[in-house]
């Protein structure tokens, strides 16, 4: 049944019918464009609002060895974000950055596949759009993975002795008890927001790798049962791959402002 | 399932496209590993955090150009596109500096 490949013609000459394109650009593509531009508007008023508020409060201005969590000032990010799985276990206690550093990599890395695909399926050749689009899906799963896990230590938060050698003190309540950790109303690292800001901004760019990956995956599905090769091209994945390396732009930006500033 | 491969031949790669692309992941990732050198390696008495923070910003804008450019294959679409993209992103630029401003001016009333 595969053998009766359908011959779409979508040379459109009648200029009003779409068959003109100024931009060179089909309309898929150019509206993928305009709804990432619209995308890009979202998450910078999200990390501009970060901005905002991480200077309406006071930054810690004394010597890294003496830093504490504390709701008065904003916190160093090295010592929020300084553990990856198992590294309580194996007796290091501060490994600033080191797990997002990894996120990062895992995120370029699958990015790359996705441009692998998008060449492969330039050249009609399905085997290696399938072997990419698997790799591709394969990191965005992972990242998602290292950003559950991000998530619950972040919740979870931390008890016992600092890297600089003081004890984490948490948030104390009215009731006289003491709470570790982060919710969206406070948190034991800083101010309310920075924690509310956290899972805000990751977690909104969080979803859009998880819808990445279904679309990628429905994009995979595809492609294994020849429903692109009977099409005659492969330009959904390049659309496909378009949200896909925003997904990873915005990543650099997050990385940029929330954990290395 | 040989049935089920159709005739379409794929044309072969060409192996100097791919490795541009791998090129590009190697910028990215060594732009990367800079950052986090001068994030960990490099105290703050060599390097002051505002300085450090400028470097990040145009690191950042590095990669941001390659992953614009090469992976979304902007830099190689039609001049009108590239700027139909590129234009509207000055009202970021012009609503960052604002509200940066605005924050700081809270922060002088409040503390």
């Amino acid at each position: 049944m595969a053998s009766t490949a359908v011959v779409v013609d979508d040379k459109n000459t009648n200029t009003w019918g779409g068959g003109a394109e100024p931009m060179k650009a089909s309309y898929g593509k150019l509206m993928m464009w305009f709804f990432l531009l619209s995308d890009a508007f979202t998450f910078s008023a999200l990390l501009i609002t970060y901005g905002l508020i991480r200077f309406k409060f006071p930054a810690f201005d004394g010597d890294i060895g003496d830093f504490v969590y504390s709701q008065d000032y904003w916190p160093l990010p090295d010592f929020v974000f300084n553990a990856f799985p198992g590294s309580h276990a194996i007796g290091v206690d501060h490994a600033p950055l080191v797990f997002v550093g990894i996120m990062t990599f895992i995120l370029i890395f699958s990015s790359v596949t996705m441009v692998l695909a998008v060449e492969a399926g330039h050249r009609m050749d399905r085997k290696a759009v399938e072997k990419w689009m698997l790799w591709t899906l394969l990191g965005g799963i992972t990242f998602l993975s290292c950003q559950a896990w991000e998530w619950s230590h972040f919740i979870e938060g931390v008890q016992g002795v600092n890297p600089n050698g003081f004890q984490y003190t948490g948030v104390k309540l009215f009731d006289g008890s003491v709470f570790f950790g982060a919710n969206l109303s406070m948190n034991q690292y800083g101010p309310p927001n920075f924690a509310a800001l956290f899972f805000f901004i990751t977690g909104f760019h969080g979803f859009h790798v998880f819808s990445g990956v279904v679309l990628n995956f429905i994009i995979f599905y595809q492609t294994t049962v020849g429903i692109l090769e009977r099409r005659g091209h492969y330009e959904m994945v390049e659309k496909v791959g378009l949200y896909w390396h925003f997904v990873d732009l915005v990543w650099v930006f997050v990385f940029t402002f929330f954990y290395l500033v | 399932m040989e049935q089920e491969t159709s005739q379409v031949t794929p044309i072969p790669a060409d192996k100097a496209k791919i490795w541009k692309i791998w090129k590009v992941m190697l910028i990215l990732a060594a732009v990367t590993a800079v950052e986090f050198i001068i994030a960990l390696a490099i105290p703050t008495s060599i390097l002051a955090q505002p300085v450090k923070v400028y470097i990040y910003i145009a690191l950042t804008i590095v990669k941001a150009f390659y992953i614009v450019g090469e992976f979304m294959h902007l830099s190689h679409e039609r001049k009108s596109l590239i700027w139909s993209i590129l234009l509207p992103v000055i009202f970021i630029v012009f609503m960052l500096f604002i509200f940066l401003y605005q924050g700081s001016a809270i922060y002088d009333q409040l503390f």
